[in-house]
């Protein structure tokens, strides 16, 4: 276990009390409405707020335990990437990713040799004399990225590293964001409030509300499954990873989903479960998508049910209670399931 | 004046000017009086150079001395919560609103000769402070300090604490945060605090005299010469008094430009 930690906090109307485990190499994400205690976990995490109970572990050494124990953040093995970067203004690109070697022994010279080849491999060598104000949003973040990273922490902690970026960078900066976060070898930790960025960067979910953690597990599993009306609307949907060509998204088995807008190469396509209807019979009609399956599972929560569907295009459709009793299904009945192509999305993956 | 706007009310504009002219007019006077064609000679004279050379020496001392302990001071007062830190920043900036001779009566009976501190001073090791240069300069420290204090503790309150934090995760420990981060960032409040503890330390008169004396070429700074000279020499004064006024205009000058931001 790479990082184990159990995080109490009090903080205003906040109580936070999350575990939370994660493996080297591994990427959780930290999905939560605002207000949930996700940036505050990540401070205890840091040390920038000392937990009031719990423990935090990292490779067996313990850093802080509410009690006597307390590793303050510049001993701890812990690289951040701040929400808006926080790039120091008064600092060269150079100097701002050298910052951390310099803090912490490192020479001049050592420290440049290094930075440079930290801003090398996020592809901004040639940016390291100017100044943070005149990156681009993607920029800043590749910098902050690098400075977090060259002092060669064991927990990577990232605070809604895509939230500064418009919609059109954000797509292509989470790719590379992905890329990055795949060289660092440690355990990273993704705080998000967006489910995209978690499908996209993150192996495991921790969904935490109100402080606590109401659901964990793989994208698949959490979004097949949703344990709470809250988690089926963040990320209760349906998501496909395939290669896109032109209006078609062709999925790994071969299996094809028609999609309004066009895209190309590697996406996620988007299908609201609400959007999915279900037919006992071959259905005709405008929607472009029918596609045939069988009953797999019923989650009933409260006033909706969420019906899994089995087949070439796995689905979960969300219907109500009267219309399963109409349809009658039951578990291992053959359904259609029909999708209108404008209910579609496709982003890049 | 713009046709949809509402017209300016006249008296409003009217009133502005008289307060206008209530704090220009006294400069025009004073440069109307100026013989500009022995200015520089009235400067050479042994008494203004004296006092000039004083002003500077105990001037520069003082603001730096308002800077070392200023600084410390402000981020107390910003960044260190305590029991009755509001009646402590009060006190602090007490000198901005006393009247100088009053700071001038208190240094007096707390380091004259036979003040709290100052009959120690005297008894163990021998040192005055009144009538003495070192006496000039920590009256016009006493005046100067609250400046600094007052802007640089607003520069610490107003800048992104975040950026500390991120230095400590990148491995910075409490002082090499605050030689890289914090100083850096709030550089424009220091700069606005020693130019305005200099300018003030430069123009100090109540506090210097009453506690330090009037002696020429070890006490008597260029405000006291200005104040000494009038009624015998007027030219001098009057010399003495342009080139202080030229450096306060450029003090603001610089602050207003660099760092207060033009209206």
């Amino acid at each position: 276990m790479s990082l184990a930690a159990q995080v109490g906090i009090r903080l205003g109307t906040l109580a936070l009390d999350a575990a939370l485990t994660a493996e080297d190499g591994e990427t959780v994400a930290i999905l939560g409405p605002n207000g949930a205690g996700k940036t505050t976990l990540l401070r205890g995490l840091a040390g920038l707020a000392p937990i009031d109970a719990g423990a935090i572990t990292i490779d067996g050494i313990r850093l802080d335990d509410g009690g006597g124990v307390f590793v303050p953040p510049e001993r701890r093995p812990v690289g951040v990437v701040f929400q808006d970067y926080l790039l120091f203004p008064h600092l060269s690109v150079l100097e701002n990713v050298a910052f951390g070697l310099r803090s912490r022994g490192t020479g001049r010279g050592a420290a440049r040799a290094r930075a440079t080849a930290a801003l090398e491999r996020v592809g901004l060598a040639a940016l390291g004399s100017v100044k943070p104000r005149e990156l681009s949003g993607g920029q800043a973040q590749r910098v902050a990225l690098a400075r977090a990273l060259v002092t060669e922490p064991r927990l990577l902690l990232l605070d809604e590293p895509l939230a500064a970026l418009d919609q059109t960078t954000r797509a292509n900066v989470r790719r590379d964001l992905r890329a990055q976060l795949g060289a660092f070898g440690g355990v990273r930790i993704l705080v998000t409030h967006d489910p995209r960025d978690a499908a996209a960067l993150a192996d495991r979910l921790v969904i935490l509300e109100a402080g606590r953690v109401v659901q964990s597990g793989t994208f698949a599993d959490v979004s097949a499954h949703p344990r709470s009306e809250y988690v089926a609307d963040l990320v209760g949907m349906n998501l496909l990873r395939g290669t896109a060509r032109g209006d078609r998204v062709e999925l790994p088995n071969g299996a094809t989903l028609i999609a309004a807008a066009a895209g190309a190469g590697d996406v996620f396509a988007v299908v609201h479960p609400r959007s999915v209807s279900l037919h006992r019979d071959h259905p005709t009609g405008s929607p472009r998508n029918v596609l045939g399956g069988r009953v797999e599972t019923i989650d009933a929560t409260s006033d909706r049910v969420r019906v899994g569907i089995g087949g070439p295009v796995p689905l979960v459709a969300e219907i109500t209670p009267a219309s399963l009793h109409e349809l009658g299904l039951i578990e291992g009945t053959e359904v259609w399931a029909s999708v209108k192509a404008t209910d579609v999305t496709i982003f890049p993956a | 004046m713009s046709r949809r706007g509402r017209r300016t009310p006249w008296f409003a504009i009217a009133i502005a000017a008289v307060g206008f002219a209530f704090i220009t007019l006294p400069l025009v006077g004073l440069i109307q009086q100026v013989s500009w064609g022995s200015l520089v000679d009235d400067l050479r004279t042994p008494e203004a150079r004296a006092a000039l050379r004083l002003s500077l020496v105990c001037s520069v001392w003082a603001a730096a001395l308002a800077m070392a302990f200023g600084v410390p001071l402000a981020w107390v007062l910003a960044r260190v919560e305590f029991r009755g830190r509001a009646v402590a920043r009060a006190l602090v900036l007490l000198p901005l609103v006393v009247p100088p001779v009053v700071g001038g009566v208190g240094l007096f009976y707390a380091f004259g000769r036979n003040g709290l501190i100052g009959q120690y001073l005297w008894d163990w090791f021998g040192i005055q402070l009144t009538f003495s240069t070192a006496g000039v300069v920590m009256a016009e420290t006493f005046v100067a300090l609250p400046f600094v204090v007052i802007t640089v503790e607003a520069a610490l309150r107003g800048m992104d604490r975040r950026y500390e934090e991120a230095a400590t995760t990148l491995g910075a420990r409490r002082s090499t945060v605050f030689r890289r981060v914090t100083v850096p960032l709030i550089a424009p409040g220091l700069v606005a605090g020693a130019a305005l503890a200099w300018a003030r330390a430069l123009g100090e008169f109540g506090a210097t005299i009453t506690f330090a004396g009037n002696i020429q070429g070890r006490t008597q700074t260029t405000p006291l010469a200005v104040y000494l000279l009038l009624e015998s020499k007027p030219e001098i004064a009057i010399g003495l008094s342009i080139v202080l006024l030229t450096v306060c205009v450029a003090v603001l000058a610089v602050l207003r430009d660099r760092w207060l931001g033009a209206g």
